[in-house]
């Protein structure tokens, strides 16, 4: 393409500013064309990929938003939760403790009743045997004095050896009745 | 002139005609009628197509192409291409239209801003495309027609909201103004309203791109004119030639910023137009 060499002429100076009619036909031709194409097809489809993708953001961002929201609250249940069921571990511990004490309580006070019980008891043979022996003891004591004075008169008791030997043998006979007895 | 220094040459060259310099250096002094190229087609009707229109021509179907399959591609997930798109459509939506219109109300508008905005960015940036050379929007016809758009929008905004009298009343009484004043300032707001802005918008714009282009002229112009003057100057050339680079990166920059600078007075005017209060 050639350089814009222009006119061999001259041309003055206020051409410049006035324009010449093929000039504003052509002008205003290009600038309709421009004018038209761009208003009515190309910013339409440029402006809709641009909203579209603010709207896109927005929405997304409202999306974030509301799945914070929902997170938020989910994290409060749960907090609620936690707090009730360390409530109600704390109740049931509590109560485990009570109970815990009250078997104890119980356990000591049955076995001192048994206790009681038992020494009771053993309190009463007791006495039932010391009771049987001794009715025992007395009939024979009976028995034995007798015995013990019929051996004495049976034989003299003027010799002290005789007599100590009496003495021994009624109290071997003793030990050995005792021993019987039993 | 050898005893002269390298740099003031440099800088002393756009107005200096060429016999005036160093023998074997020849310079092509950049006019006026570098924005009037002659007739390729239907040559002195009113449909005469050359040079400037064949430079818009190109950029039209380019970007329309370009974008069309932008477009029609368009996915969620963007890639390179489209992810570019969206930062300027975002960058005229949050710059321009949220800080003059508010979002809510600048939403109407937020179409024509953003073509706006695109056609004459990609309009300035030809002037800087090797091989098309020249800012579509460095001949008067499309900053022109653009300007009105901006009036006529306006206007008819205005109108529709406050009614022709309210509206005329709305721009050219500002309140809290003691009343001899509004002799002073009615004819001046009602200049500005009617001629002003949209013939200042239109010379903004039309000057920058006029310019940057001359600028660049020069500075390419020279360099190869240094470059091949087959004497000692040629060791300035590197200079002039580091300046032309220099230029042609303000000349982006300056695409853009006009391009931003024309939409934002749009949304501002608008805004002025349709707001309840001052």
């Amino acid at each position: 393409m050639i350089l814009a060499e222009g006119t061999s002429e001259e041309v003055e100076g206020w051409k410049i500013l006035v324009p010449e009619p093929q000039e504003i036909v052509w002008s205003l031709i290009f600038l309709v064309i421009f004018a038209v194409v761009f208003i009515k097809f190309i910013l339409p489809r440029l402006n809709a990929v641009l909203d579209e993708r603010s709207e896109k953001i927005e929405g997304g961002l409202k999306k974030a938003e509301e799945v914070q929201q929902q997170a938020d609250q989910l994290k409060d249940e749960q907090e609620q939760e936690l707090a009730a069921a360390r409530q109600e571990a704390a109740s049931i511990r509590e109560k485990a403790r009570a109970d815990g004490a009250a078997i104890v309580e119980e356990a000591k006070a049955r076995a001192e009743a048994e206790n009681e019980r038992i020494l009771t008891a053993g309190r009463q043979q007791l006495s039932a045997e010391r009771t049987t022996a001794a009715a025992q003891l007395k009939g024979e004591v009976g028995t034995l004095a007798s015995d013990l004075a019929s051996k004495i008169v049976g034989e003299s008791l003027t010799d002290d050896e005789r007599s100590r030997r009496v003495i021994d043998r009624f109290l071997d006979d003793l030990e050995s009745s005792q021993t019987a007895t039993r | 002139m050898p005893t002269r220094r390298p740099r003031e040459i440099a800088l002393n060259t756009a107005d200096a005609t060429p016999n005036l310099l160093a023998e074997g250096f020849e310079f092509h002094t950049p006019s006026i009628s570098e924005f009037f190229p002659d007739a390729i087609l239907f040559g002195g009707t009113w449909f005469e197509f050359n040079r400037v229109q064949l430079v818009r021509l190109i950029i039209l179907v380019v970007v329309l192409t370009v974008m069309a399959v932008i477009a029609s591609r368009a996915k969620l997930v963007p890639g390179r291409a489209q992810s570019i798109v969206e930062m300027i459509i975002e960058f005229v939506d949050h710059s321009i239209i949220e800080n003059t219109l508010g979002m809510r109300e600048g939403k109407k508008y937020a179409p024509m801003l953003v073509t706006m905005f695109f056609f004459i960015l990609t309009m300035n940036l030809a002037g800087v495309i090797p091989g098309l050379n020249l800012a579509g929007t460095s001949v008067i016809g499309l900053p022109l027609l653009a300007a009105l758009w901006t009036f006529i929008v306006y206007i008819s905004f205005g109108i529709k909201k406050h009614g022709l009298g309210g509206y005329l009343k709305h721009e050219t009484m500002p309140p809290g103004v003691p009343k001899p004043i509004y002799i002073l300032l009615i004819p001046i707001e009602f200049l500005q309203l009617a001629v002003i802005r949209w013939a200042s918008l239109t010379i903004r714009l039309l000057a920058n791109m006029v310019a940057g282009h001359i600028m660049l002229v020069v500075f390419i112009g020279l360099t190869q004119g240094l470059l091949f003057s087959g004497s000692a100057l040629i060791a300035v050339a590197p200079f002039s030639g580091a300046l032309a680079i220099g230029i042609y990166g303000f000349e982006i920059f300056v695409a853009a910023l006009q391009a931003f600078i024309f939409t934002i007075l749009t949304a501002v005017y608008i805004n002025m137009a349709t707001s309840d209060e001052h």
